[in-house]
C-alpha cells in the first residue's frame, strides 16, 4: 500500500443527514466505559472494503439516510454499498456494490435512501484518519473518534462530518491502478420493511413468564421514532417481567432490554456498556444489522433460536463471505 | 460461588450475586484480573460490574461450551476475601430543584422532604463499584434505602453532563450528556472523563467517594453550567 499523503483527499461539500467515519469498531476499553461503535451494517461495510481490496478494518463513511456530497482532489476509487441510495459522479448515475474511478475535481453525490437507511462509502486504502483508543469509529455520544479537531492532535472528536471537512486518502500510483470489481446481484442483501430478528433467550429471560415470552415472540413490533446508533426503541404489545430493575450489569450487542414501560429496546453498536433494565434475550449480529437498516414504521418479529443455532449461522455466514468471489469489470 | 449464563451470541455473563455485597465485589475484581491474564487470546473484552462480569469472546476462536469450561476451571481458584478500599475522593455537588429535577419525584416516592433527601445523599461514603454505561460513568453504592427510588418508567432522551442521580440503591454522575433513566438530584461541575488527560478519570473502581454540597455560586465558579437541564 502506498504511503499516506495529507495533500490528497476528499472535501465535504454537503454533510448529509448523518455521515460518520467508521472502522470495525473499538475494543478493549469497556473498563473505562467506552463502547464499540463501528458499522451498524457490518456486512455492507465489509463488502465496501473488499470491493476496494482493502484491509477489512479500513475507515469508511457510514451515511445514514443520505445527502452526502464530496469532491475528490486526486485519482481514487470509490465504492458505495448498503441501502439503495442513488449515487452520481459528476451527475452520471453509478451502480452501488461496484468500484468506480474518480479524478481530481469529480463530484460524488449521494441521494436519499429508498430502501434501507445506511450506506458505506469506501475508498482505496481507506480514509487516513488518526485513531482514538485504537479505532477511528465515531461515537457522537462519547465525543470519541472520527476526525480529530483538537489542537496538536488532541482527542476532540465524535462529530459527524461537516461542510468543509477534509478527508485524507492515499495517493494511487497511475501505473498500478487498482482493478474495478463488482459483487453479483444474487449476493447483494435485499432491504425490506419487515424482518425477523433471531433472538437467543438469555440474561433475565427466566423472569419473564412463559406466557409473556410466548406473547413477545408471537407479536409484531413497530420501529418507533426513537432510533439511533445506540439502540432501536420498538412499540407494540407491552412486555412485563417479575423484575423492577436489576443490579447494573454488562450489556452485550443485540441485547433486548425491557424498561418499565414494557416497550423493547434493541441495543446496538453505540449502546451503554452497563445498564440495569431486565433483558429478555439478545438478537444475533446478522439480524441487528438488518434492524439498523429500518426506518420508523417498519415491522419486526422476534424468533427464538438456541445459542447453538446462532453459532452455526455465524460460522456459515463467515464461510460464505470468504468463499464469495468478486468479479472484474471489463 | 458463581453461575455462568448466556448473554448473547458472543457473550457470557458470570454472576457472583444478585445483590450488592463486598464479597461479590471482591470476586469480580479477582475474576477480571485472572481472565485478563489467562484467557486474553479467546476473550475480546470484559465488563466487570457490581457482582457480575460480562465476557465477550471471539466466536471464530472459541465456542461458549469451551469457554464455560475454561472459566469454571480458572475461577475455581478464587478466594472469598474482603477487598481493601482505596482513598476517599471528595466530589462537589450543587443540590437543588433547579439542578435536580427529580428531587420531587423522590420526595413523593419516599415521603421525605427534599432537604432530608439531599442531607441523606451527602452524609455517607460510597464505594466505586463499576465504570461503564458511558465513558467515565462510575457506579457508586450503596445509597441509604430511605432514599432509594426506582428508575424513570421511560429513560430521558437527554440527561445533562454532570447530573448526579439515583437508581434504586445506586448513585452516579453522568460524565457527558446522554440518554438515561436515573433520578437527577443535583449537578457536579467537574469533568468526570477527559480523553486528553491521564488518568482519564478522577476516580477508579475500588476508590471511595464523598459528596460535598456546594452553593449555586461555587458550582458556577467551578465551571458548572445549566445547559440541557430539563
Amino acid at each position: 500500500m502506498a504511503s499516506s499523503n495529507n495533500k490528497t483527499g476528499f472535501k465535504v461539500i454537503k454533510a448529509g443527514i448523518l455521515s460518520l467515519i467508521q472502522d470495525l469498531g473499538r475494543v478493549g476499553h469497556f473498563n473505562i466505559g467506552l463502547t464499540n461503535g463501528g458499522p451498524i451494517d457490518k456486512t455492507a461495510f465489509k463488502w465496501a472494503n473488499r470491493l476496494n481490496s482493502n484491509d477489512l478494518n479500513s475507515s469508511v463513511i457510514e451515511v445514514s439516510v443520505g445527502g452526502l456530497e464530496l469532491q475528490a482532489n486526486c485519482d481514487q476509487v470509490i465504492v458505495l454499498t448498503g441501502a439503495n441510495m442513488p449515487l452520481t459522479i459528476n451527475n452520471q448515475n453509478k451502480e452501488l456494490w461496484q468500484s468506480h474511478f474518480v479524478q481530481a475535481g469529480d463530484i460524488i453525490k449521494l441521494g436519499f435512501a429508498t430502501e434501507g437507511l445506511r450506506c458505506y462509502l469506501a475508498i482505496y486504502g481507506g480514509f487516513q484518519i488518526g485513531k482514538t483508543f485504537g479505532s477511528t469509529a465515531t461515537v457522537c455520544r462519547e465525543n470519541i473518534g472520527g476526525l480529530l479537531k483538537g489542537k496538536n492532535g488532541a482527542h476532540i472528536g465524535g462529530q459527524a462530518l461537516q461542510v468543509d471537512d477534509f478527508l485524507p486518502c492515499i495517493q494511487i500510483n497511475k501505473n498500478t491502478k487498482p482493478e474495478l470489481l463488482y459483487l453479483e446481484k444474487s449476493h447483494q442483501p435485499v432491504y425490506t420493511n419487515e424482518i425477523t430478528l433471531r433472538t437467543i433467550p438469555s440474561y433475565q429471560q427466566r423472569f419473564f413468564s412463559d406466557l409473556e415470552q410466548r406473547l413477545f415472540y408471537s407479536n409484531q413490533y413497530t420501529v418507533s421514532q426513537n432510533i439511533d446508533r445506540m439502540g432501536y426503541r420498538l412499540t407494540g404489545r407491552k412486555v412485563t417481567s417479575d423484575l423492577n430493575g436489576i443490579l447494573s450489569e454488562g450489556i452485550c450487542h443485540g441485547a433486548v432490554q425491557i424498561p418499565n414501560d414494557g416497550q423493547p429496546i434493541v441495543l446496538l453498536n453505540d449502546r451503554q456498556t452497563i445498564g440495569g433494565y431486565p433483558k429478555i434475550g439478545s438478537v444475533i449480529g446478522l439480524d441487528t444489522e438488518k434492524l439498523g437498516q429500518l426506518a420508523p414504521g417498519a415491522k419486526v418479529n422476534f424468533e427464538q433460536i438456541s445459542m447453538e443455532d446462532a453459532n452455526n449461522i455465524l460460522h456459515l455466514n463467515h464461510s460464505l463471505f470468504k468463499r464469495t468471489q468478486l468479479h472484474k469489470i471489463n | 460461588m458463581f453461575r455462568i449464563e448466556i448473554a448473547g451470541e458472543n457473550a457470557l455473563i458470570i454472576v457472583f450475586a444478585d445483590k450488592i455485597n463486598d464479597k461479590a465485589f471482591s470476586l469480580v475484581q479477582q475474576a477480571t484480573t485472572l481472565i485478563r491474564q489467562q484467557l486474553s487470546e479467546k476473550v475480546v473484552d470484559l465488563i466487570p460490574s457490581y457482582a457480575s462480569v460480562l465476557v465477550q469472546f471471539d466466536l471464530l476462536v472459541i465456542d461458549h461450551f469451551q469457554l464455560q469450561n475454561s472459566l469454571r476451571a480458572l475461577l475455581s481458584t478464587l478466594q472469598q476475601t474482603k477487598k481493601q478500599s482505596n482513598e476517599i475522593i471528595s466530589l462537589p455537588v450543587y443540590y437543588s430543584k433547579k439542578s435536580g429535577p427529580d428531587l420531587e419525584r423522590i420526595a413523593q416516592h419516599t415521603q421525605l422532604s427534599i432537604e432530608a433527601i439531599i442531607e441523606c445523599h451527602h452524609s455517607q461514603i460510597y464505594q466505586v463499584y463499576a465504570i461503564g454505561f458511558a465513558p467515565g460513568f462510575a457506579y457508586l453504592g450503596q445509597v441509604n434505602p430511605k432514599i432509594a427510588t426506582p428508575r424513570l418508567d421511560s429513560p430521558r432522551l437527554k440527561v445533562p453532563k454532570g447530573a448526579v442521580a439515583i437508581a434504586d440503591q445506586q448513585t452516579a454522575i453522568y460524565p457527558n450528556q446522554s440518554p438515561g433513566g436515573w433520578n437527577i438530584i443535583g449537578l457536579c461541575p467537574l469533568d468526570m472523563f477527559n480523553p486528553n488527560q491521564r488518568p482519564h478519570m478522577p476516580i477508579q473502581v475500588g476508590d471511595q467517594v464523598k459528596f460535598k454540597p456546594i452553593t449555586e455560586q461555587s458550582f458556577i465558579d467551578l465551571g458548572g453550567t445549566f445547559n440541557d437541564i430539563v
